[in-house]
């Protein structure tokens, strides 16, 4: 469902006749197919085994979800034309509120109490820069300095009477239930024990995805599908990103469009908060300060790197899970597996451009995966410091190299006021 | 017209106070419901706060966040948003320390050789940015965001012990600067020693104003900030004033760990502090991007900084300073907007005023920029 909404329908400048004729689908599909290949063929030639195993797909998808939900939470901004990249002070609040509220009432009482405590970030968010008009990024770069002040103000005040609680975490929490796919999950991990060329990788990816899940991560997962249909198949959701594209325009129409970025954001805040409860609940059984990692900002460069859509941002949030993940199984090899990974796909994808008469283009992804071959083959193993950077390093090349493709929400970030349109 | 300067004086004055008011009143709310009381909050914060040895600390501290948010004022003149003041200089201090250590050079040439690296380093994380901004169309804010965190990385992983650091009392630092690369400091005794490098300070601050306000390309870059499409139009290269921008930006940023690093640390560690650049974001806001203004908004803060140490005697959270700091950047944003349109509203009226009266003298001023109406 998310990968369908997310290949953008028909765009004419690029789309040739050949690919119009196939679902739409079937690209993504493609493109999830190769990744599964180019990762099973590493494996084999590198033989780092976790970098497919069950327990790097459980431990990405862990790792995904307050990514994803970040990112989700941008989204939501973003579409309706406000620039958050306050979300790590919402992430906070929400951690903070999920885990003050599990306390005494259960995980899924944390869960709805994060969502409550991002919204009202968003909520400080919308007040400032849609009815005061600040700076998005000024509110934004405020709301990161308050969330973490409120939090450990809070926590101070509530946290340090209470046995293992202190100033900077809370007591141990409790966590929502998590399930195993019955059968399913044995039988996969019977088939990843073999270590056959891509069939035990997608047996031991599957598997990594149906064992031990947290209800929480499901509820995060369903929250894609359900946010592109809200965003682009609801009359709502049309309104919405009106406001993000040309609010004048909207206006003029009759949209009220304070009333939409206000929805907007206070919706991103709540996605923030998930995110953090996330963090608390789920992730870890307590709330901690710095829990959040900087987590706002990757959920951020995953939206980047999904083009402001709810498809790619999951690619986005799944390759930066995968990326921390494997940093956590034999971390060493298995990054530095990573290299003749890239290298493979970089060739792959040099070919292509090439095959396309994209000559300069191609010429340099043939460079670069001759390089990054050279890494794999010259180093032994790769500064745990430099895997952290994987996100960043990746949004900076997506922009640097890639922006003609993306599409950001054209009135995103402007200030708009109401009455103004000329 | 004099009468009317002084009322945007007053209106500009206006906002920070109001801006301080504002956050001390949510703070002496928050406090009272927590059960503190508030007036003994703040007066012992004050008493504490004027002793001799944080004061020091209070001019000291000072002496970075001026150099902060000078980096970011210089950009926000420009109307560019340079976030990654933060990675900048930790990057810059980093590498700083390092050289520092590996030359041997006589007394003021080995300073100067440390400032220099740390600008030059500062500037060309900054240009980073700069170039993506201007070749690839990438939103400075985004990259520079990004390049904090790998900023970041870098210092940790030259920070471990296989690459340039090493293990001493339990704490991970670099070699030590020798003593001909130290800055001196203005010693008060007991109090403690004011770094010397804050004269650097004022005048990388007094330099800011030169070069802004009385210089053709401090004209250009302004005219840029308020007008991209104006300053085109005028013959003004746009791209050279980013990269320009961006560099100065990044040099002075680069400066910002110096005080530290050259007048007490002369080594870079983990526990050097982090986070100044976006503190520099919020001093910068306060303090109207303009050097005076800087040099208060950063007194303020450190004075925060420093006299919420007494408040966890007193058995009150000091994060509260933290929640004011906070607002105090939120409600200034807010008042500059607010007394923007009071200003913008009043020049509409004495316009409209000298239109209505004098029609055929016609010697009006232009209807002022941004209003949008149509």
């Amino acid at each position: 469902m998310a990968t369908a909404v997310s290949t953008p329908p028909a765009g004419p400048a690029q789309a040739t006749p050949a690919r119009r004729l196939l679902p739409v689908w079937v690209r993504p599909a493609l493109i999830w197919a190769g990744i599964l290949i180019l990762l099973s063929l590493t494996r084999w030639i590198s033989g780092a085994q976790d970098i497919t195993s069950s327990g790097t797909a459980g431990a990405a998808l862990r790792l995904a979800v307050p990514i994803l939900l970040a990112g989700m939470a941008g989204l939501w901004s973003e579409r309706a034309g406000v620039v958050n990249i306050g979300i790590e002070g919402m992430m906070v609040l929400g951690a903070w509120c999920g885990a003050y509220v599990a306390l005494d009432h259960g995980p899924w009482a944390g869960i709805v109490a994060g969502a409550i405590g991002g919204a009202l970030g968003g909520l400080l968010h919308a007040i400032a820069t849609v009815t005061f008009g600040v700076d998005h990024i000024v509110s934004g770069v405020a709301i990161n300095l308050l969330g973490p002040g409120i939090a450990r103000f809070l926590s101070s005040v509530v946290f340090t009477n209470r046995e293992g609680g202190g100033v900077t975490q809370s007591p141990q929490v409790p966590q929502p239930s998590t399930f195993t796919v019955p059968g399913l999950s044995d039988g996969l991990a019977s088939i990843e024990k073999h270590h056959l060329l891509v069939i035990s990788d997608l047996a031991g990816i599957l598997g990594g995805l149906v064992t031990n899940v947290s209800w929480m991560t499901v509820l995060a997962i369903v929250l894609v599908p359900a946010t592109a249909f809200v965003l682009w198949r609801t009359r709502f959701g049309l309104r919405l990103r009106s406001c993000g594209e040309n609010p004048w325009a909207a206006e003029s129409l009759g949209v009220n469009v304070y009333r939409y970025k206000y929805l907007g954001v206070v919706s991103s805040g709540a996605f923030g908060g998930l995110a953090g409860a996330f963090l608390s609940l789920v992730a870890s059984n307590y709330y901690r300060e710095g829990q959040t990692g900087g987590r706002g900002f990757i959920g951020l460069a995953a939206m980047i790197f999904g083009n402001w859509r709810p498809g790619g941002l999951l690619a986005g949030a799944g390759l930066f899970g995968f990326t921390d993940a494997l940093q956590l199984r034999q971390g060493e090899t298995s990054v530095h597996a990573l290299f003749l990974a890239l290298a493979l796909g970089l060739a792959a994808l040099g070919a292509w451009w090439l095959y396309r008469r994209r000559t300069l283009q191609g010429v340099i992804a043939l460079l670069a995966a001759a390089g990054s071959l050279a890494l794999y083959l010259f180093t032994d193993t790769v500064p745990q410091q430099f895997t952290q950077t994987t996100p960043y390093v990746t949004t900076l090349l997506v922009l640097a190299l890639a922006s003609q493709r993306l599409r950001m929400p054209k009135a995103d970030g402007l200030p708009y006021r109401r009455g103004t349109a000329s | 017209m004099s009468r009317f300067d002084l009322r945007r004086i007053g209106l500009a004055l206006a906002a920070p106070v109001m801006a301080l008011v504002v956050s001390v009143v949510l703070v002496s709310v928050v406090l009272l419901v927590a059960g503190h009381d508030p007036v003994d909050a703040f007066r012992q914060m004050w008493e504490f706060g004027t002793q001799g040895p944080q004061l020091v600390n209070i001019l000291n501290k000072s002496a970075s966040y001026y150099l902060a948010a000078l980096a970011v004022a210089i950009g926000f003149r420009m109307n560019l948003f340079n976030i990654g003041v933060d990675g900048q200089y930790q990057l810059a201090a980093m590498l700083a320390a390092v050289l520092g250590a590996a030359v041997t050079l006589p007394g003021p040439l080995h300073v100067l050789f440390i400032v220099v690296v740390a600008a030059v380093v500062g500037a060309l994380w900054a240009g980073i940015a700069g170039v993506l901004k201007v070749y690839r169309g990438v939103s400075e804010v985004i990259s520079t965001i990004m390049l904090n965190f790998i900023g970041g990385a870098l210092v940790a992983w030259m920070l471990t012990p296989q690459v340039f650091a090493n293990l001493s009392n339990n704490i991970v630092k670099t070699p030590d600067i020798p003593s001909s690369g130290w800055f001196p400091g203005f010693s008060f005794g007991d109090n403690g020693t004011v770094y010397g490098f804050i004269i650097v300070s004022a005048l990388v601050g007094i330099a800011y104003w030169f070069v802004l306000s009385r210089t053709r390309f401090g004209f250009d870059l302004r005219a840029t900030g308020l007008s991209e499409s104006a300053a085109v139009a005028s013959g003004v290269g746009v791209r050279r004033m980013v990269m320009s921008a961006m560099l100065l930006s990044g040099a002075v940023a680069g400066l910002v760990g110096m005080p530290l690093l050259l007048g007490e640390s002369h080594s870079f560690g983990q526990d050097f502090p982090a986070g100044i650049g976006f503190v520099g974001i919020a001093i910068a806001l306060l303090g109207r991007n303009n050097p005076i203004g800087i040099a208060f908004a950063s007194l303020l803060w450190s004075f925060l900084d420093v006299s919420n140490q007494i408040l966890d005697l007193l058995g009150i959270p000091k994060e509260i300073v933290t929640i004011m700091q906070g607002t105090i950047v939120l409600a200034v944003v807010v008042a500059y907007e607010f007394t923007r349109r009071l200003a913008l509203a009043s020049e509409q009226r004495r316009v409209a005023a000298q239109l209505g009266g004098s029609l055929e003298g016609d010697a009006t001023p232009p209807v002022p920029a941004g209003t949008g109406a149509a």
